[in-house]
């Protein structure tokens, strides 16, 4: 488990960019993310020897944000969003129509490693509410048909 | 509706380009400050009266002005763009359709703190808002404006709310876990790296161009006599057009929902959550109350982010509290043992009352719980939880009761 020169090359630019390169820490885990598919604690050994950090501080940090995976993720990250605007327009029916469709609760993964399915707090889209997050992008105004188009659309 | 100031590039096609941004007047401003003394910049914004948009409401002039005047190492500029305020989504905007008005007010405010370096943390969820804003950074490179005795680094959060508040923010930008700091030290003495830092929200800091261009008197005078300007209000949940609405800050709750096209569902209105899932909740009697920050604090809630958040009739109190309270209890931080142990039981207690399975004494021991712990933390976070947990109850205590079995 390494990063590639040209990645390696990335990781010292980001660390001369902050005052203390620990600053890159976030980047470079999104970087050993996108990477490795999840952070490991194999990963966050291999990180914190980058920082000359303890693996015990990369491992604080990793556990503390919902945004980094310890255990494989599906292909795909459906996150629908169950804060108070996108419950006051059905999400919580989106929320049981994703886990119909799917089979599996929030927190957990097809079996075929397609689709991991969560719950999440507000994601600032209200005005378009009930929305969801689909990997990196915004998906808006969900109805159940809309979902059903979303999910099936999902490779 | 006021002047837009604000969202005044919105509606151009490629609003978020150098080229459109600059053929509408862009960095004009920035062309005019620097040839201002930066202590001039500094009472130039102290005189409109702009206030932090981000949350708290502190008055950004005077928080330029606490970074020492003797200090002679390195100062730093953060911005939050860790947007995520339940209902607030004002900033997202800001930074997909007008990034160099945000580039354009680092740049003076930097010239006015004298910092020569800058941190935009954009939350990590907002993917698509941070390319955005990092093509518009690159953008200011090439053409000179960056890079020339100010940088600026754009930094991703990885998904915690604590880290909008700015020493939580500060900790998460130093490559920690997003755990708030004591203060005193507050950030302005001893903030980033352990540097003076001023930590200003995305759309406070977007109005500062309009104030260096067209004056402070101009500024304060769109708003109310103890805050300048117009700001953005997000409006959602259940409302005919939830949309964000730019107005001036003198602008009431009862008309704001007007302009949103009013109440929709039962189209009769029940409450009104006014800053944000933080703001003490307001009955449909209180919305005649001016949506400026002293405005919302004498009405015993807040403007914070201005998320303005209505339940009509037919929407469940004890069923938003439940979704406010499941919130608190996901995103403390764990720091401070009152916060971290109440938001979990409150979140339980109201969860168990919305099942039916309450008891009306529990209405006073949540409150009791909640009361008990404010104040006594780290951060303002639980504070924010209690202003929910009380005024829900106390506001609409008939409508937990009827679901109580004893």
């Amino acid at each position: 488990m390494t990063f590639s020169p040209d990645q390696l090359a990335e990781v010292r630019r980001l660390q001369r960019l902050y005052p203390d390169r620990r600053g890159a820490l976030l980047p470079v885990l999104h970087m050993a993310q996108e990477t490795f598919g999840h952070i490991s604690l194999e990963a966050e050994a291999y990180v914190a020897g980058l920082f000359e950090l303890s693996a015990a501080h990369v491992h604080e940090v990793v556990t503390f944000y919902t945004l980094f995976f310890q255990q494989p993720k599906g292909r795909h990250v459906v996150a629908v969003c169950r804060n108070l605007s996108c419950h006051l327009a059905g999400a919580p029916e989106i929320l049981a129509h994703v886990k119909a469709r799917l089979g599996i609760d929030p927190g957990e993964t097809t079996e075929d490693g397609r689709i991991t399915f969560q719950s999440v707090e507000c994601l600032c889209a209200c005005e378009a509410a009930p929305m969801a997050q689909v990997d990196d992008r915004y998906e808006v105004n969900l109805t159940p048909e809309k979902v059903d188009r979303i999910l099936e659309a999902l490779r | 509706m006021a002047e837009r100031v604000l969202m005044r590039n919105f509606e151009r096609p490629n609003c978020h380009t150098l080229a459109v941004y600059r053929e509408h007047g862009g960095y004009a401003a920035w062309d005019k400050a620097r040839q201002i003394e930066p202590a001039a910049l500094v009472e130039e914004v102290k005189h409109s009266n702009l206030r932090g948009l981000g949350g708290a409401g502190f008055p950004t002039g005077a928080k330029w002005s606490f970074i020492p005047k003797s200090h002679t190492g390195p100062v730093y500029l953060v911005v939050n763009a860790d947007e995520g305020e339940p209902g607030t989504f004002k900033d997202r905007y800001l930074l997909e359709k007008d990034p160099h008005a945000l580039i354009e007010g680092m740049l003076i405010a930097a010239r006015a703190i004298r910092a020569a370096l800058g941190f935009v943390y954009v939350r990590g969820e907002y993917v698509q808002p941070w390319r955005r804003f990092s093509a518009a950074v690159q953008e200011a490179y090439e053409a000179g404006l960056l890079g020339a005795g100010f940088d600026i680094v754009v930094h991703r959060g990885a998904g915690a709310y604590i880290c909008g508040e700015e020493t939580g923010l500060i900790s998460s930008l130093e490559g920690k876990k997003g755990w708030p700091k004591v203060k005193p030290p507050f950030p302005a003495i001893k903030g980033a790296f352990a540097q003076p830092t001023i930590v200003n929200n995305v759309e406070t800091l977007a109005c500062v161009p309009p104030i260096i261009s067209r004056g402070a008197a101009w500024f304060a005078g769109l708003g109310t006599k103890t805050q300048g300007g117009t700001r953005m209000y997000s409006v959602s949940g259940r409302v005919k057009k939830p949309a964000v609405y730019e107005t001036s800050v003198s602008i009431t709750l009862r008309q704001l929902i007007e302009l949103a096209g009013g109440v929709s569902h039962s189209g009769r209105l029940k409450a009104v959550v006014p800053g944000g899932g933080s703001a003490p909740i307001l009955t449909a009697d209180e919305i005649d109350v001016v949506m400026d920050v002293d405005g919302l604090k004498a009405a015993g809630s807040m403007i914070g982010s201005a998320g303005v958040i209505v339940l009509d009739e037919s929407a469940s109190i004890p069923e938003a509290l439940m979704v406010l309270a499941r919130f608190y209890a996901h995103e403390s931080c764990g720091q401070c043992t009152p916060c971290r142990e109440s938001t979990g039981w409150i979140y339980k207690m109201v969860h168990r009352l919305v099942d039916g399975h309450g008891r009306k004494d529990d209405l006073d021991t949540i409150i009791d719980v909640a009361k008990r712990g404010a104040g006594t933390t780290i951060c303002a976070f639980y504070d924010g939880a209690v202003g929910p947990y009380i005024s829900y109850i106390q506001k609409f205590r008939s409508e937990f009761e009827a679901l109580c079995r004893s």
